[in-house]
């Protein structure tokens, strides 16, 4: 429509263009320059030119980063999908204490990550958490889940796993009702067993949900921060220092800003490039289901 | 389908698993330390104590952090709302030069999580003395690039008619936002508003690096500080403190559940 008066639009969109122009595309550019200068943020900022990119990549703190935290991504990202799916057909059903298991399962995702991860701290504690109790109790050593350096980015990843697979369970529930119920009568009736109806009839039904969630999760999982903070601050030794973790390190720790800038650079890169991949995936998803 | 007769055993194991958290988290809040300290993973309090609770109470003004999580995460959702309506009306319903760059600019910011913003912003609102202020908790979300869309979209099925007819009346443009369209858009405010609600109360990174100061620190801050205290662990407090974090939460996804799921599921859709 034509708008009443011309500058009405401009109007209406400027409050938007304010928050947006100074809380992201500003700071963008800001992290951009940066990322070029080395700065305490109590003296004036000194350029470097590329030196904080060449140090993050010649001492490897890039590529330990980047390892660490795809590491991490992609333990949450199939766990809490294949969870998530596996939940979503077992517990589609009628009756209150399926919708109640149902809403338990969600409520994790609900909470904060401070609670979940305080939680899951005391169920890991060495000496009275409940899964070392529990693992005595079985004649089984108990590890020690946050202090091993070569477990305890897996522990995260699991405490994550159990926080964000409500998430994914009902993004697969909203997708199982979308399916037809004659889809599956029609393959009932050509003699098709359940095994058979859902590798032919649900889950080719169930791609654009799978996509859907793979993607989103595996963003959030790159941004993951408030579980490392809480559980183990990066240690030990370094084992879960993940991208947004080390650079909050940069800022608050090490007083190095410049360097923060450049990794956060090359995660927001990084980021683009999930982004540029989860929408081929959707558009994949999307001919799927047609050519279904 | 599973026989009848065994579709149990997958429920039981996830109530265990989900529930059964939650269930010693609170049963550890009700214990006392003697007790902790001689069966720490005994699940049943021998008798209901909430010395903890009162611990919590007394140590840290848990009032005043939870009005503060309270207002900053409310004030967040309204504004979010507020600003949405006439940026999504624009976007959706009227003709202007810039109209495709402007929504790709919006969609755009997406793509940029807090945690890639905040060194600037925090270096920014420094000098400003804003710094620990609800300023500096409320204005850099004050508009959700999501909630635009979301009301972009909603908008797109209002028919013009309609809009024309008010306009007839003598309707303002601010009038057919706020008073026409605004409430024709209820569901996906309210989703909106709850989506963005549980989001900000619960969040841990922006408050932790824009406050120092107690005055405006939220209670994610405060119970994740209760295990650092003094030395040795006191797990009951710890647990208490989550208790009254996470229940406010649990109870407004018990009383609105429907809502919540839609806010979620409106996003893959």
């Amino acid at each position: 429509m034509t708008p009443k008066r011309p500058r009405d639009p401009y109007l209406f969109l400027a409050p938007t263009a304010l928050v947006l122009g100074l809380f992201f595309f500003w700071p963008l550019a800001l992290v951009f320059k940066n990322s070029f200068y080395a700065w305490d943020m109590l003296t004036p900022p000194e350029w470097v030119g590329a030196a904080n990119y060449a140090q993050i990549l010649t001492s490897g703190e890039l590529w330990g980063t980047l390892a660490r935290t795809l590491s991490y991504s992609v333990v949450v990202v199939v766990a809490s999908l294949g969870l998530g799916l596996g939940l979503a057909l077992a517990l589609d059903r009628p009756g209150k204490l399926y919708a109640f298991v149902r809403g338990a399962v969600f409520s994790a995702y609900v909470v904060s990550w401070v609670a979940v991860a305080l939680l899951w701290m005391w169920i890991l504690d060495a000496d009275g958490g409940l899964l070392s109790t529990l693992c005595r109790a079985v004649g089984v050593a108990p590890k020690n889940w946050l202090g091993d350096p070569a477990i305890a980015l897996y522990t995260l990843a699991a405490v994550s796993v159990w926080k964000i697979t409500g998430y994914s369970m009902v993004i697969f529930l909203a997708g199982l009702q979308d399916i037809p119920r004659s889809l599956h009568e029609a393959a009932a009736l050509d003699g098709a067993g359940p095994f058979s109806r859902f590798l032919h009839v649900t889950w080719p039904m169930l791609r654009p949900s799978a996509s859907f969630v793979g993607t989103t999760s595996l963003i959030l999982s790159f941004q993951a921060f408030d579980v490392v903070r809480v559980m183990t601050q990066g240690g030990p030794v370094k084992s879960t220092t993940v991208f947004v973790y080390a650079i909050y390190e940069h800022v608050f720790v090490n007083l190095r800003v410049g360097r923060a800038s450049a990794m956060t650079v090359s995660f927001f890169v990084l980021l683009l490039v999930l982004t540029a991949l989860q929408l081929r995936l959707w558009r994949l998803g999307k001919t799927d289901t047609r050519r279904a | 389908m599973m026989k009848k007769g065994r579709s149990w055993i997958p429920l039981a194991v996830v109530a265990l698993l989900w529930v059964g958290p939650y269930a010693w988290m609170v049963s550890t809040s009700l214990r006392t330390l003697p007790e902790i300290v001689a069966a720490p993973a005994w699940p049943i309090p021998n008798s209901i104590q909430f010395e903890a609770y009162r611990e919590v109470l007394t140590t840290i003004p848990v009032g005043r952090y939870f009005l503060n999580t309270t207002v900053m995460a409310v004030a967040i959702a309204l504004l979010q709302i507020l600003l949405a309506l006439p940026a999504g009306y624009a976007l959706a319903k009227l003709h202007f030069v810039g109209k495709k760059a402007a929504f790709a600019l919006v969609l755009a910011c997406l793509l940029i999580p807090a945690q890639v913003t905040f060194v600037p912003v925090f270096s920014m609102l420094g000098p400003l003395g804003l710094v620990n202020t609800f300023a500096a908790l409320i204005l850099p979300f004050g508009v959700s690039a999501l909630g635009t869309f979301l009301v972009r979209q909603a908008l797109l099925s209002v028919p013009d008619e309609m809009i024309e007819a008010a306009r007839l009346d003598g309707a303002s443009e601010l009038r057919i936002v706020y008073g026409l369209l605004a409430p024709m858009l209820r569901p996906t405010l309210a989703s909106l508003f709850l989506f963005s609600f549980v989001f900000h109360y619960n969040d841990y990174f922006w408050p932790l690096v824009m406050t120092t100061d107690d005055d405006v620190r939220t209670l994610p801050l405060a119970v994740a500080l209760l295990r650092e205290q003094g030395t040795g662990v006191r797990w009951h407090i710890v647990m208490a403190g989550n208790v009254i974090l996470s229940l406010p939460v649990l109870a407004l996804f018990a009383a609105v559940q429907k809502q919540i799921l839609r806010a979620v599921t409106a996003r893959a859709g």
